[in-house]
Formats: structure tokens, sequence, C-alpha cells
């Protein structure tokens, strides 16, 4: 009832509720980043554009990584399953996601994926977003870090027209550096200052999939999330047999 | 465009608030939208004029406010310039941003009986 005279009519009352619109896909996120923790896992998000080379990095990655490491992905796509057949054409057991209309992956569809992949004791898991340059930043899937691929015929301005995209990354890692011979306009240097505009820590390896330069700089990079990431686990560890509460 | 999946938990969220507080309507809904959060509130408004029909926002007006971007030195404070290199001119300290990247549901008003 109207508190002010008692009409009887129905009162209009704030509700102050200050939440994420992702707060769905958040809570997803956090659940799929304790299983990855919990087993080790150390999971890369790709993403970029459509034709960035994502697929391509992720073969030449599963060549320098050899059979000792064991590895799987996710493959993101609207309607092919054209990039999990390649995958899989690389030694790499990959699971499909087709999205239909959606442009990009959430936690939800990784969740449901991770129901069909054998993934406990694998060291990496690579996840290949939808190729799409907006949408993907959004969505934390509970992944260990943010690798956006930018291929040098994009344009050096592209991390300024996508900054969304850009300060969500760990690491860019700019593709198909062999073309950069046809390419005498192109710069790296230019690349790289629109990087920096937009990334607080910009963090850039370049990389050719065909000729196989800057792969060691990108494997190391791996390594080193990876053992960060076991750190993390082992530091937890130790917390909690300290007397922690379990959680 | 992913503004259509976002309205769609927006109207749930919102249509739970309602039962929660036992509410005969929905008059106002805002929203904060950062210009770094990858929403596009053009966008997020048109897709909620199509899929609020039937919802119990059915007659709720969105109410949209846009959050500039900010960026400042994550070390020292200080504000650095839009568009410039994302990196302290003072500290040297790399860059963090200070608001722009807000998706949040603010506010329900509602009527309560």
């Amino acid at each position: 009832m109207c508190g002010t005279c008692g009409c009887g009519d129905p009162e209009v009352v704030p509700v102050e509720v200050h939440e994420s619109l992702l707060a769905g896909n958040e809570a997803q996120a956090r659940h799929n980043r304790a299983h990855f923790a919990s087993a080790g896992l150390t999971v890369i998000n790709l993403m970029g554009a459509p034709g960035s080379g994502k697929t391509a990095v992720l073969e030449a990655t599963s060549r320098m990584l050899g059979p000792g490491c064991r590895i799987a992905a996710l493959a993101g796509d609207l309607a092919t399953e054209n990039d999990a057949q390649r995958l899989r054409r690389a030694g790499i057991p990959t699971l499909p996601i087709t999205t239909g209309q959606a442009c990009h992956l959430d936690a939800g569809m990784v969740h449901r994926g991770m129901h069909h992949l054998p993934w406990q004791g694998l060291d990496y898991l690579f996840i290949e977003n939808v190729g799409n340059l907006v949408c993907p930043a959004l969505y934390d899937l509970g992944q260990s870090a943010n690798v956006v691929a930018l291929s040098v015929t994009e344009g050096e301005d592209k991390p300024l027209k996508y900054p969304v995209m850009f300060k969500a990354a760990d690491l860019v890692l700019v593709t198909k550096a062999d073309l950069l011979r046809h390419l005498p306009d192109v710069s790296l240097d230019a690349i790289s200052d629109s990087l920096a505009r937009v990334m607080p820590r910009p963090q850039v390896i370049v990389v050719s999939s065909a000729t196989g330069f800057g792969l060691d700089a990108w494997v190391a990079w791996l390594e080193a999330r990876r053992s960060s990431g076991a750190q993390r686990v082992v530091a937890g560890l130790a917390a909690h047999g300290a007397g922690d509460p379990p959680r | 465009v992913h503004e259509a999946s976002i309205v769609q938990d927006l109207l749930e969220r919102v249509g739970a608030l309602a039962r929660q507080h036992g509410a005969s309507g929905v008059h106002r809904v805002s929203v904060r939208l950062g210009a770094l959060s990858g929403v596009e509130p053009g966008l997020l408004a048109g897709a909620y004029e199509v899929l609020r029909a039937g919802t119990a926002c059915a007659r709720a007006r969105l109410d949209i406010e846009p959050v500039d971007a900010r960026w400042e030195c994550g070390s020292c404070g200080n504000e650095l310039a839009a568009g410039a290199a994302l990196r302290c001119r003072s500290c040297g300290g790399a860059g963090r941003l200070a608001q722009g990247d807000e998706i949040l549901l603010e506010r329900v008003e509602m009527e309560v009986p």
C-alpha cells in the first residue's frame, strides 16, 4: 500500500542490485577454473579474427610440443567441424563445438564440452574460440590465459579498432610473419605501438606457423604459464595444509 | 552479436527479483554500460524492445547509463591520457582501467502491493 497517504495504490520501490549482467557466465567460469586447477591443467583461450591463423598456430604448436606433451582442444565454429578435423589430423584430440548463430563460446558450452573430452591427465587444453574480435572477449571460460592471434595482413591499427578484445589479451601472437617480405608497408613497430595503447602490459610474440619462426618463444611462454599455474596450485595446497578451512 | 543473450539474462534476472519481492509490475530497469564493456547500448536497447514482450519487463522502461573509459597508473594512480600508450609518464607503471568495463544491472523499480 502507498506509504504516503494510505490510498491503497501500489507503491513503487527501487531495488538496488549492482550485479554483473554476465554473473551467470562468471559463476560457470569459476566452476570450470576450479576443475582445471584441481587437474593441474593449463587452459588457453585462443581468440582472433576469422582467418587470423588460430588453427594453423595450434597445428604448429602440436608439432613443437611433440608426443611427450598431452594436449587436447575444443574448437568453436558457427557451422562446420573443419577446424576440429584439421586439429585431429595434427594429432590433437579435439571436440568441435558448433555454436549455430552464437558468435562466441561461453563457460557453459565449454563445461558441456568437457563432459565429452577426456581431459584428466592433460598438460594443456586449447580452446579455439569462434573467429570474431568482438563477443568472445566478454565471456570468461575459466581459462588460464587469453591469447589473441593477429595476422600481419589485418592492418596495423586493428588493436585500436577492437580495444576490448586486445585489452583482455595476456599475449598477442602476431601471425603469418612469413608474409612480411611481401608487405613492405606493414611495420611490426606500428603494430606494437597500437597494442601498447590498448593493452596495459603488452606481451607480443611474432610467429610464422608456416616456417616455424618464433614458435620456440611461444612454446617457452606456454611452459612459463604452465609452471606458474603449478606454483599457484602448490601454494594453495600449502595454505590449505596450514589450517585454512577446506574450500 | 551477444546483446540478445545478455538481454535474455537481464529479463530472467529481473523476473526473479520481481517474484522475490512479490511485485505486481516493473516500472524501470537501470543498467550501466562501460565504453570498453564490449556491449553496444543501441543494440542492447533494440534487443530489449524485441524480447521483453510477455516478460515481467513488458511495460518497464530500460535506462542505460553510459560510463566513459578512464585509465590510471596501476602504481601511482596518475590518470593516463586517452588514446596514448597505457604506461605512466611519471613512474613507468602499467595502466589499470579505473572505469569503463561495467555491464551492470544497477536498479529495478517495481510496484509492490
